[in-house]
């Protein structure tokens, strides 16, 4: 090893610790920031050190590369709302996913047609890992960042025989990898795998409902730390290998709380196809007579509360209402109420949606509280208000044995004095399950687009 | 099996543990952004990108490898840059 590729290896460790010292930091809300700029750090000092690589003998496309992508990323990292953020993590999953397929099919070619060096086993296997765990990143997190954004269908899609036609084209890609790794210079084995796992990664993706998203992006921000670990691998380059492990441990961490917060197997998720489109068919209910109530009568009990927890849910991102309702609460906490948010793991379209979206109605995150801490709080509030959530404050998770929710962790708004409820309209939530509580005594609906019920009930505030 | 595999074989599955250690214990506030800002490092692939392009190597090889420094760095800034501008907005008090 010369001295340069020893000082490299050095930098390349320095980022490693920055990685790790940045994913530490990440995990505290005063010190996330710092977090997130040590890591910047550590990758800018990966990629500086790279550009200095004697094997370089031309910087043009490297440029053209930098610039085309920092423009891309920069203008989509500043433009995007903080509703849209599931679609942004997705497709930017499946970009790290893309490029460690391209990488790793650059050094195949590289390694073809080298007249230096050859193709050998150890290539071929590390080469078929990389390629088969990016091309499911990438496609994978296509369809998710498609149903996210409304350009797919959001509820499952299933075709006859799904599950067995995705194992027969897992065996064919299991086959082609044994072919390939065989005959490495046949390159119709490598574009063979990458054309199946893309269909695989559509077919795998496309069967999973909207509200089980939280899962689909943990699990593929996990594959897309593999997908680069096992380009590492491929490249022998350890920096690779060790960003992309703690990468795919983090998303594996997140995949196993947001599956327990629903009280389900990951298997359940990804192959259980659960999940209607904005509410199946009305339940055994739906001809029950509900009162509905307007906003005068909401501030009446909300004026005359002690304390009101605001349970938001994926209802608030898609009406945009996140401001106008901590103008709401701003207005109560003035008149001496205790106002608090009570966000269920899995609210929202991925981990911690209805975080970020109150984080930017500048809601302090001190009354943002998780399921855990607030769940014994409904006790002594008089009013439980929910904001465009359904399934999870749904009772019947308690106690229905045969209910696609029975078993999910929820939130219990129905111990609180008054359930107050926004919603559109009756219809039953994500799960396809008529919720009891919209017809208990104790529950006002009020009907309506979030945003627009909200600001009434702002306007009438501000009246009185 | 070389040596170097093995050896890159135990970096891998010491770093995944590593991974786990360090991350268990995230509040489900930072969720959003602890998953954004691990994608972003995980765009470390541009190293192996910036490599596969500027190196002497066949046209396909300097293609696919320009490709990968676009997908890369779209991945690398955008997620770095959106991290930080949610985590700016997490306070404790405005008032």
């Amino acid at each position: 090893m010369t001295t340069a590729e020893v000082i490299t290896k050095l930098f390349y460790l320095l980022s490693a610790v920055l990685f790790i010292f940045g994913l530490k930091n990440l995990s505290s809300p005063k010190t996330a920031r710092r977090g997130n700029l040590f890591a910047m750090l550590g990758m800018f000092i990966a990629v500086v050190v790279t550009l200095f690589d004697y094997q370089i003998i031309d910087y043009t496309w490297i440029i053209v590369g930098l610039i085309v992508g920092g423009t891309i990323g920069t203008i989509a990292a500043k433009t995007v709302q903080m509703t849209q953020m599931p679609q942004m993590v997705a497709i930017f999953n499946g970009f790290g996913g893309g490029a460690s397929v391209l990488v790793a099919m650059a050094e195949y070619n590289n390694l073809l047609q080298s007249p230096v060096q050859s193709l050998g086993l150890q290539d071929a296997v590390t080469i078929s890992i990389s390629i088969i765990i990016g091309t499911i990143t990438f496609f994978g997190s296509l369809i998710a960042f498609g149903k996210l954004q409304g350009l797919v269908k959001g509820s499952p899609v299933v075709m006859p025989f799904h599950q067995a036609i995705n194992a027969l084209l897992f065996f064919i890609v299991l086959v082609l990898a044994v072919l390939a790794v065989l005959n490495p210079a046949n390159s119709l084995y490598f574009y063979g795998i990458v054309l199946l796992m893309a269909i695989l990664g559509i077919t795998t993706v496309i069967p999973i409902g909207g509200a089980d998203m939280p899962v689909v992006i943990s699990l593929l921000n996990s594959y897309s730390g593999l997908a680069a670990s096992a380009t590492g691998f491929v490249l022998m380059n350890e920096v690779l290998i060790i960003s992309g492990a703690l990468v795919g441990a983090s998303g594996l961490i997140l995949t196993n709380i947001m599956c327990v917060a629903m009280n389900r197997s990951l298997t359940n998720v990804l192959f259980g196809a659960v999940g209607t489109e904005g509410g199946g068919p009305s339940g055994p209910g739906g001809d029950r007579a509900v009162t509905e109530y307007t906003a005068d009568d909401a501030v009446i009990l909300l004026e005359n509360a002690n304390k009101v927890i605001i349970v938001p849910g994926y209802g608030l991102a898609v009406a945009q209402a996140q401001h106008v309702l901590h103008e709401m609460a701003k207005l109560l906490i003035d008149r001496g109420v205790n106002v608090i948010y009570a966000i269920h793991p899995v609210a929202g379209r991925m981990p911690g949606h209805m975080n970020v979206l109150l984080a930017e109605a500048n809601v302090p995150y001190d009354l943002l509280k998780d399921l855990d801490e607030v769940n014994d709080e409904f006790q002594t509030a008089e009013v439980a208000l929910v904001v465009g959530a359904n399934d999870v404050i749904n009772p019947a998770a308690r106690t229905e044995t045969d209910s696609p929710i029975y078993g999910m962790p929820i939130m219990n708004v129905d111990e609180a004095d008054h359930v107050m409820i926004i919603k559109r309209s009756l219809r039953p939530g994500f799960a396809g399950v008529d919720n009891e509580l919209f017809y208990d005594d104790k529950t006002m609906m009020l009907f309506g687009d979030a945003k627009d019920m909200v600001t009434k009930i702002v306007s009438v505030l501000k009246e009185t | 099996m070389t040596g170097t595999l093995l050896v890159a074989l135990y970096i891998f599955v010491l770093a995944i543990f590593t991974g786990f250690e360090v991350i268990t214990k995230v509040p489900p506030l930072l969720h959003t952004p602890l998953m954004s800002g691990a994608n972003a490092i995980s765009g470390i692939t541009l190293v192996g990108a910036v490599l596969s392009t500027g190196m002497d190597a066949p046209v396909v090889t300097t293609i696919l490898g320009t490709l990968a420094v676009v997908f890369a760095t779209i991945n690398v800034i955008g997620g770095f840059l959106v991290t930080d501008r949610m985590l700016e907005m997490f306070k404790k008090d405005k008032e």
